[in-house]
């Protein structure tokens, strides 16, 4: 009998399995449901898809008949902010809770076309909003590994729902730290591609220029497997690029000897814990051992870096928050009595304290006056970082380092470690600046919670990143890996 | 949500990066808040006058970084100029396009009055 831990196998065993007849896609999503009810109370999941087991059914008819599906079988969870059928798309807000898709997202319908079946949307802080769930108009989600802490965001519901073995893998999206954050707090596997390799048509937008389409994964081949789906040109966003041949990962890792690595000096500072500090560092350490050669890069203009996130971030979700009028969709205040008033009331009543405060933020920086100072310096600084990113790529395979400061903190506690908190994205937002890509490995364990370590590559560098993921990945486990 | 439910925003408004005058005052947050389309209790007003003024406190830090002849960037993917054909496609189906619309009439949306009077 299937269960948890078989969907946590690696995903093309599973899927040949079932090609096989020795599992069966009803049998996979039975478990994956079965488990989301066991652990229900973690608030990884905002809604399951009650079309699930119909859903498996198809499937597996589909597979008797001989078809061939790259992903058949397969049971996994979305995140609440991209657009599906079946379910309500929420993104985690009372805005939007009673929202139903009237198209999918780009990666439902690809990851639906290769066989895979969505059985439940995942928690997330309220529009991706972020680095905790606890933004979450709908409750935050418990870390497994510890429940009085947070998961990270804001792609905690799908980290959880992986560590947790409640489907085989989840979407997630990565703004500033979304996918990496919550991968690492979890001790799972997440991946951002480079900006405008995974189509973001049908997801709810945060901020344009940012977003990426992620996924969080028991292993680091899943994430190439999943990729090599997702990835490619697509007519509804015109700022997708073009994909690899493949992504698909070797069964042996590449050996990492040859490679030529950098960790980054600013992300191993003071103000890092030193447990994390200790994990990153056995990590490189191993990776030198095996042949890799590592050296310490400085790049000053990441520690402004964070200014200018929090400039262009806002702007951007500014805008897109401007389409939640209580008029075409989503709430409606029952106190407006005029047009105008349904605009002020629904957006009041409707946003949570998060997104307003972005909004407001947005709305300042790019409002007359102010435009040139704020907006257009700091689009101006991302020029100069994507600048010190090639530059270092001109010499470094991939750059590494921690991928938040701190393990999963306490619910709630953030205010009493306000420097730790300011401090959470900040060693992953600057390759969101830079459209560049990004991995969480799980590397090891300070004070028994999950650290992950940071691979970052550059733009459209996936394959390389991956590779040197894999072999890490493969090597922290043989080293048994906890500093 | 609670009120002291900190963020990676809100953070910013800690004490520690408190200065002692808000640089965002109460009649700027009211007109701020106008031009977003958003409606702030008094409260929300206050607490978004200190915050919004931290924040923007803290990222003065980007006024010391020599910006001149630095092009701004718009987009990072280096892609320019993508093209489609300008054709109109029929979606095909309106009560699925109506469906989530608070309210509806005769296959239209319906507002409210957009005069008062």
């Amino acid at each position: 009998m299937a269960n948890h831990e078989t969907l946590k196998r690696p995903i093309k065993d599973l899927v040949a399995d079932v090609k096989a007849g020795k599992l069966s896609a009803v049998e996979l999503v039975r478990a994956s449901l079965e488990r989301i009810d066991q652990t229900w109370d973690y608030n990884a999941i905002i809604e399951k898809n009650p079309q699930a087991l119909r859903d498996a059914e198809a499937i597996d008819k589909r597979i008797k008949a001989g078809e061939d599906l790259p992903l058949g079988g397969i049971p996994y969870i979305a995140k609440d902010n991209y657009l599906t059928f079946d379910t309500h798309t929420t993104a985690s807000s009372n805005i939007l809770k009673s929202y139903e898709a009237i198209y999918e997202g780009q990666v439902i319908k690809r990851l639906k076309a290769a066989g895979a079946i969505m059985v439940a949307k995942a928690n997330l802080d309220a529009f991706a909003h972020g680095s905790s769930t606890e933004n979450s108009d709908f409750g935050v989600t418990k870390n497994p590994v510890d429940p009085t802490r947070v998961p990270g965001g804001s792609s905690g519901g799908s980290a959880a729902a992986v560590a947790l073995g409640q489907a085989c893998f989840a979407t997630g999206t990565d703004t500033g730290s979304s996918v990496r954050l919550p991968a690492s707090f979890c001790g799972v596997v997440g991946m951002m591609p480079s900006y405008g390799l995974v189509s973001r048509s049908g997801v709810v937008a945060m901020g344009s220029s940012f977003d990426t389409m992620g996924v969080l994964t028991n292993h680091v081949e899943d994430v190439g497997y999943l990729f090599n789906i997702t990835a490619g040109k697509d007519p509804m966003d015109s700022t997708t690029v073009e994909r690899a041949d493949s992504y698909l990962l070797p069964e042996k890792p590449k050996p990492l000897k040859g490679l030529k690595a950098a960790v980054i000096k600013e992300y191993m500072a003071e103000g890092i814990d030193p447990g994390v500090r200790a994990v990153i560092q056995h990590s490189v350490d191993e990776m030198k051992a095996a042949g890799a050669e590592i050296h310490e890069i400085s790049i000053p203009l990441l520690e402004k870096a964070l200014g200018a996130y929090y400039i262009l971030v806002p702007a951007e979700v500014s805008s897109n928050l401007a389409r939640h009028d209580g008029v075409r969709y989503g709430y409606s205040s029952p106190n407006a009595t005029n047009l105008e008033e349904t605009y002020f009331l629904s957006r009041q009543e409707g946003f949570g304290a998060e997104a307003k405060r972005r909004i407001m933020i947005g709305t300042y920086v790019l409002s007359s006056g102010y435009y040139d100072a704020y907006y257009k310096r700091a689009q101006k600084v991302r020029t100069l970082l994507i600048n010190e990113f090639k530059k270092a790529f001109e010499k470094y395979d991939v750059l590494l380092g921690p991928v938040a400061p701190t393990p999963a903190f306490k619910i709630g506690e953030r205010a009493q470690d306000p420097v730790q908190m300011y401090l959470a994205d900040i060693c992953t937002v600057a390759v969101n600046l830079a459209g560049s890509c990004g991995i969480s490995v799980p590397a090891g364990e300070s004070d028994g919670l999950p650290v992950g370590l940071q691979i970052i590559g550059p733009q459209q560098g996936e394959v390389k990143t991956l590779e040197v993921a894999q072999a890490t990945e493969t090597l922290l486990a043989k080293q048994g890996a906890h500093a | 949500m609670p009120d002291d439910d900190m963020t990676s925003l809100g953070i910013l408004a800690h004490p520690t990066y408190t200065y002692a005058m808000s640089k965002i005052g109460t009649t700027q947050v009211e007109r701020i808040a106008r031009l977003a389309r958003i409606n702030l209790s008094p409260e929300e007003v206050a607490k978004m006058s200190v915050e919004l003024g931290t924040i923007m406190e803290f990222v003065e830090q980007l006024q010391s970084i020599d910006v001149t002849d630095v092009e701004p960037t718009d987009q990072v993917t280096g892609l320019v100029d993508v093209w489609r054909e300008d054709e109109v496609k029929s979606f095909g189906d309106r009560e699925l396009l109506l469906k989530n619309a608070p309210q509806t009439k005769d296959g239209y949306i319906v507002v409210k009055r957009v005069l008062n009077g």
